[in-house]
């Protein structure tokens, strides 16, 4: 059993990932990003949540990462987990989310990362449902975006700012 | 003073706080509690219902079992376990709420994950969306030749599908193949690029397994075990979460 996250990491370290930040200097896009709990507090602990800001700190750039607090082992469930999804209770869902979604404003970042399938589906309600409107991206779009092979197709989540980068 | 006085009272002896207590390693410390509040003001899920983790423990602790078994707060705790990791005698309240939604009938438990886990069951891939992994497969070469034949550069991209001995058995979540193809391209690609020995699987393809969260510990082990065997009959070593 293997995260993605770690390997991104490892193959950005080993240099056969050769991500940059070059795409953001001048744009100077932030971002925040949630440790998903199935990964983080409750698989691999603290050292997974740090390649994961090594991954996004190569990728988006030293100071356009701003992070969440609190984070890593200690981070908030973003309330997507557990079946909450599934489960029909929208409302209590998204009451749930609410305290997510405060602290991603107080980062004040222009989007949020979600590297996990549910956090991004409920981070992404959350940002629509509450009119905030901030964009809601998997890693593996802005690694790509960052290697100059972001196919148009792929950008779905893409916010109007980076949705031309790279094309 | 309520609460104080309470817990001078011999509590009451729950079965069901009983049985996770026998079933949990340490008893899940589920009597270790100091009521220092810090898994309730930590947690999300606090003041939904009427009901917060250190109430819900309290709870248990007084024998009140109808009440922490029928409340529908079980299934608006995620089961994240911050109120673990922060609680100072590190009590497994989620633990509790697992095994509460597990007293539930079946037939009573939200249908939407129970249809998520139903529909896993029934397919070959563990579809939580009823996928067949002959439209996983069809969907998967579709947008891969769409991606050879219009993005310059990426005209040898290779995805392969139960090939037997690669390294790497690499999961999919549902919601790529039935709602958004085109997201599954990026991993394509940088696993193209850094030259992965990967491999996607015609049986146990899907990432998602709600019997989990369901609390169905049989239809939980049936969908893992699929999934395991899937991995060791094409020989690979690593199961990889795209996540
Ligand atoms: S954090 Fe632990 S000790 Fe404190 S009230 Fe909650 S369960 Fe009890
Ligand atoms: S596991 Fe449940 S009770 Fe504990 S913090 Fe998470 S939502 Fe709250």
């Amino acid at each position: 059993m293997e995260s993605i996250i770690r390997l991104y990491a490892r193959w950005i370290r080993e240099g056969k990932l050769p991500v940059n930040s070059d795409w953001n200097k001048d744009l100077g896009v932030t971002f925040t990003v949630q440790d998903p709990c199935q990964l983080v507090r409750k698989s691999l602990g603290d050292p997974v949540a740090e390649d994961l800001r090594f991954v996004v700190r190569s990728v988006v750039g030293e100071e356009h990462f701003i992070d969440m607090w609190p984070n890593k082992s200690n981070n908030y469930c973003c309330g997507g987990g557990g079946g909450f999804l599934q489960s029909g209770f929208t409302d209590h869902r998204r009451e749930y989310g609410s305290l997510k979604l405060e602290q991603i404003r107080r980062t004040g970042a222009d989007y949020c990362i979600a590297p996990c399938h549910n956090c991004h589906s409920q981070i992404h309600d959350l940002s629509e449902h509450s009119g905030d409107h901030f964009p809601v991206v998997h890693l593996w779009t802005l690694i790509c975006l960052s290697l100059g092979m972001l196919g148009e197709n792929e950008r779905e989540y893409l916010g109007e700012d980076l949705k031309n980068v790279g094309l | 003073m309520g609460e104080a006085a309470a817990l001078l009272i011999e509590p009451k002896k729950s079965a069901l706080v009983e049985k996770v207590r026998e079933l949990l390693p340490d008893g899940g410390n589920l009597n270790m509690c100091l009521a220092c509040g810090a898994c309730a003001s930590g947690c999300p899920a606090t003041g939904m219902e009427g009901m917060d983790p250190r109430k819900f423990l309290r709870l248990a602790a007084l024998g009140q079992e109808e009440a922490i078994r029928s409340t529908p707060w079980v299934w608006l705790c995620t089961m994240c376990r911050r109120c673990v990791h922060a609680c100072p005698m590190e009590v497994d309240i989620p633990q509790l709420v697992y095994h509460c939604r597990q007293s539930w009938p079946r037939e009573e438990r939200p249908k939407g994950i129970l249809g998520s886990c139903e529909k896993a069951l029934s397919t070959p891939g563990n579809s939580a969306m009823g996928a067949s992994s002959e439209d996983f497969r069809f969907v998967v070469e579709d947008v891969l030749e769409e991606v050879r034949e219009s993005q310059p550069g990426q005209e040898n991209l290779q995805v392969s599908i139960d090939r037997q001995g690669a390294h790497y058995f690499l999961n999919q979540n549902s919601r790529e193949p039935v709602t958004e193809p085109d997201e599954m391209v990026p991993l394509w690609k940088i696993l193209s690029l850094v030259g992965a020995d990967w491999t996607y699987g015609s049986v146990g393809w899907a990432a998602e397994n709600y019997c989990m969260f369901l609390a169905d510990d049989e239809a939980w082990e049936t969908v893992v075990r699929n999934k395991a065997k899937a991995v060791d009959d094409l020989g690979c070593k690593v199961w990889l979460n795209t996540e």
